[in-house]
């Protein structure tokens, strides 16, 4: 028997009882859907994270100071003052890995304007930090080498603080005090929203470097930096680059086997990893929540086919009186079962893919819906055809002929 | 002469649990191509049994069954579903047709199965339709059609692909009297044309338009007799 034929014998048992048939499939079509609209919801978060940790910039390396012991007390990590502006010249300089490294200083205090007042993080910062972070300025100007260089009095606000000393006015050009000290705002950075620590990033202001370590820190060495943030010259080179800042500042620190090191790296593309890692976790439980949904819609298909079967029990003897083969009866009950589960896979392809759309257009939520989900949906609602069929399809071929064609 | 069917000794035995049922005591009897034979016998005189064994629906627990020169005892499931495919036609009392079915597509079945393609279906399923007066009804489903032309569908079907045996189980049990005279009308016309046709009956009236008569109690046969001139000459074996 042709397939094509076997197939129209199939439609028109499912046409027969469209009612029965379709609320036989409903089960396979909320599980799909939900599986797919799992999916799509799954891969925006993963999506939103990758956003998030490609705005912290790519390849980045963090190197902040060791933990100094003061009394007994230890301070824990970044505690000392132990990196220069000198050994971040010399990182960049001396590691053929590194692509760019900006020494960094983070205070917090109140920044004042006219009668406003805000709190926020205060960075000293060179320009290598801002194309590290790909970070541009929306108006005005960046900070240059010369703001540095010159510890001059300017500085760049995130859009955060903008909004909550400024308003709706301009803010370039205008004065505002930090410690007491005025800086003129050069240059408002362009909106970086949240990290993936979930900390605003916009809410900051910074200086030049060399601003920020003379006239913001009372540290009795000026020339310090908080952390460095060092860019490898691709992703492969992130580990090189690690070594190689290591045994540049073992060598420039004094630290010789057996002494702690006074300062550690950190290689942000293992944050990455993690956040990769929580949201792949995340997509899996949902798509074990879907993929129950669509067992139990299986089983309301096996269910439903062992009725056909025991109902078309004389069609199956007719069928093999005048010549079908146990394997004719077999393919025709297989075919029906997932011809059922497919239309039912492909309406829920449809349902869910329109779900992810509208729960993306009301909240806001980045929805993906991958190629690579739809097909497996599509083949698995297939695979539940087969696995739930098969059971009926069997007992209907086995069938006594004599035994069927006296069914009533 | 070629016979179409020789049974030799064919017994069936069926086992319920420990207990042994004898339906056929070793039956032996030979059908001529173009024989015309009804089978008849009370209930339970095992003619019913013969005629599963005789379609290749069921299988003799002794004998030998020779159908169309082949030896059918040691077919599997499958070949026997070809042979009845092939060689046999039905025509049952309750019709068994496809309900929502057109009467076309009934008549087509058994070329489905035997890998006929759409086209020479079709010709050869309208020409059936034809052949047992049907002509122009092969749209009609099946719930459209009265029982005789229903019947008639079946027998359409049991012609289709030429069968070398027509074997009907009570083709008229389920029709009043006149459309039974039809459908024997059309059965005779049939052999005429000479196909070999089976018939288990239990009314002598409708044994009387065959050629020959075979009846059947308690699992043997007790008479075999030729009974009307539309019959080539059968003999029993």
């Amino acid at each position: 028997m042709d397939l094509l034929q076997t197939l129209k014998i199939a439609l028109r048992a499912l046409r027969t009882n469209k009612m029965r048939s379709f609320l036989t499939m409903l089960g396979i079509i909320i599980g799909i859907a939900a599986v797919i609209a799992m999916m799509a919801v799954g891969a925006g978060a993963s999506h939103v994270i990758a956003q998030q940790i490609a705005s912290i910039g790519s390849n980045i390396i963090l190197v902040v100071p060791g933990s100094t012991t003061s009394g007994g007390l230890r301070m824990g990590s970044g505690g000392a003052q132990t990196l220069t502006s000198d050994d971040v010249r010399a990182i960049m300089n001396e590691c053929p890995s590194v692509a760019l490294a900006s020494g960094t200083t983070r205070t917090t205090s109140q920044v004042v304007y006219g009668n406003m007042n805000w709190s926020t993080l205060i960075m000293g910062a060179t320009p290598e930090l801002f194309e590290i972070r790909e970070w541009p300025v929306v108006s005005g100007r960046s900070i240059s080498q010369q703001d540095v260089d010159g510890a001059a009095k300017v500085c760049l606000l995130g859009q955060t603080v903008v909004d909550n000393l400024f308003g709706a006015d301009d803010p370039i050009g205008k004065m505002v005090r930090i410690k007491k000290v005025p800086f003129t705002v050069v240059g408002v950075l362009e909106q970086k929203g949240q990290s993936p620590q979930g900390t605003d990033q916009d809410d900051a202001v910074f200086v030049p470097l060399r601003t920020a370590q003379i006239k913001l820190s009372r540290s009795s060495f000026p020339n310090t930096v908080g952390a460095v943030i060092v860019q490898a010259k691709s992703e492969a080179l992130l580990d090189k680059s690690e070594e190689e800042i290591t045994s540049l500042l073992n060598q420039r620190h004094r630290i010789t086997n057996g002494k702690e090191p006074d300062f550690s790296t950190r290689n942000l593309s293992e944050i990455l990893a993690v956040a990769e890692q929580s949201s792949k976790a995340m997509s899996l439980l949902l798509g074990a929540v879907a993929s129950i949904s669509l067992i139990v819609g299986g089983i309301g298909i096996m269910n439903i086919m062992l009725v056909s079967v025991t109902e078309r029990t004389r069609e199956i003897g007719i069928r093999m009186a005048i010549g079908a083969r146990r394997n004719d009866i077999l393919l025709q009950f297989m075919t029906e079962a997932v011809l059922l589960t497919m239309i039912g896979g492909i309406i829920g392809i449809l349902l869910g893919a329109g779900g992810a759309m509208i729960v993306s257009r009301i909240l806001d939520w980045p929805t993906l819906i991958s190629v690579q989900s739809v097909t497996v949906a599509f083949f698995f609602s297939a695979a539940v055809g087969i696995f739930f069929g098969f059971y009926p399809a069997r007992k209907a071929a086995g069938l006594n002929p004599i035994d069927a064609l006296r069914y009533e | 002469m070629s016979n179409v069917i020789t049974l030799n000794g064919i017994s069936r035995v069926f086992t319920m649990g420990d207990q042994q049922f004898e339906a056929l005591k070793g039956i032996s009897f030979g059908v001529d191509a173009g024989e015309f034979v009804a089978i008849m016998g009370a209930s339970g005189s095992g003619k019913s049994t013969c005629m599963n064994i005789l379609g290749c629906l069921d299988r003799p627990t002794s004998g030998e069954y020779h159908l169309d020169g082949l030896d059918v005892g040691g077919l599997d499931p499958n070949q026997l579903a070809a042979i009845r495919n092939r060689k046999l036609g039905f025509v049952f009392q309750g019709f068994n047709l496809l309900a929502r079915t057109p009467a076309v597509e009934n008549v087509e079945l058994p070329l489905v199965y035997s890998g006929i393609h759409a086209k020479e279906r079709r010709k050869r399923a309208l020409a059936a339709l034809e052949q047992v007066g049907l002509a122009g009804k092969e749209g009609n489903h099946t719930s459209q059609l009265s029982g005789g032309q229903q019947q008639r569908v079946a027998i359409a079907r049991a012609l289709i692909n030429n069968p070398a045996l027509i074997l009907a189980d009570e083709p008229t049990g389920n029709l009043d009297s006149s459309t039974s005279e039809e459908i024997m009308k059309l059965f005779t016309s049939l052999n005429q044309q000479g196909i070999t046709i089976i018939m288990v009956t239990h009314e002598t009236d409708v044994a009387a338009f065959a050629g020959r008569r075979i009846t059947f109690r308690d699992g043997r046969i007790i008479s075999d007799s030729l009974t009307g001139p539309t019959s080539p000459a059968g003999r029993p074996v």
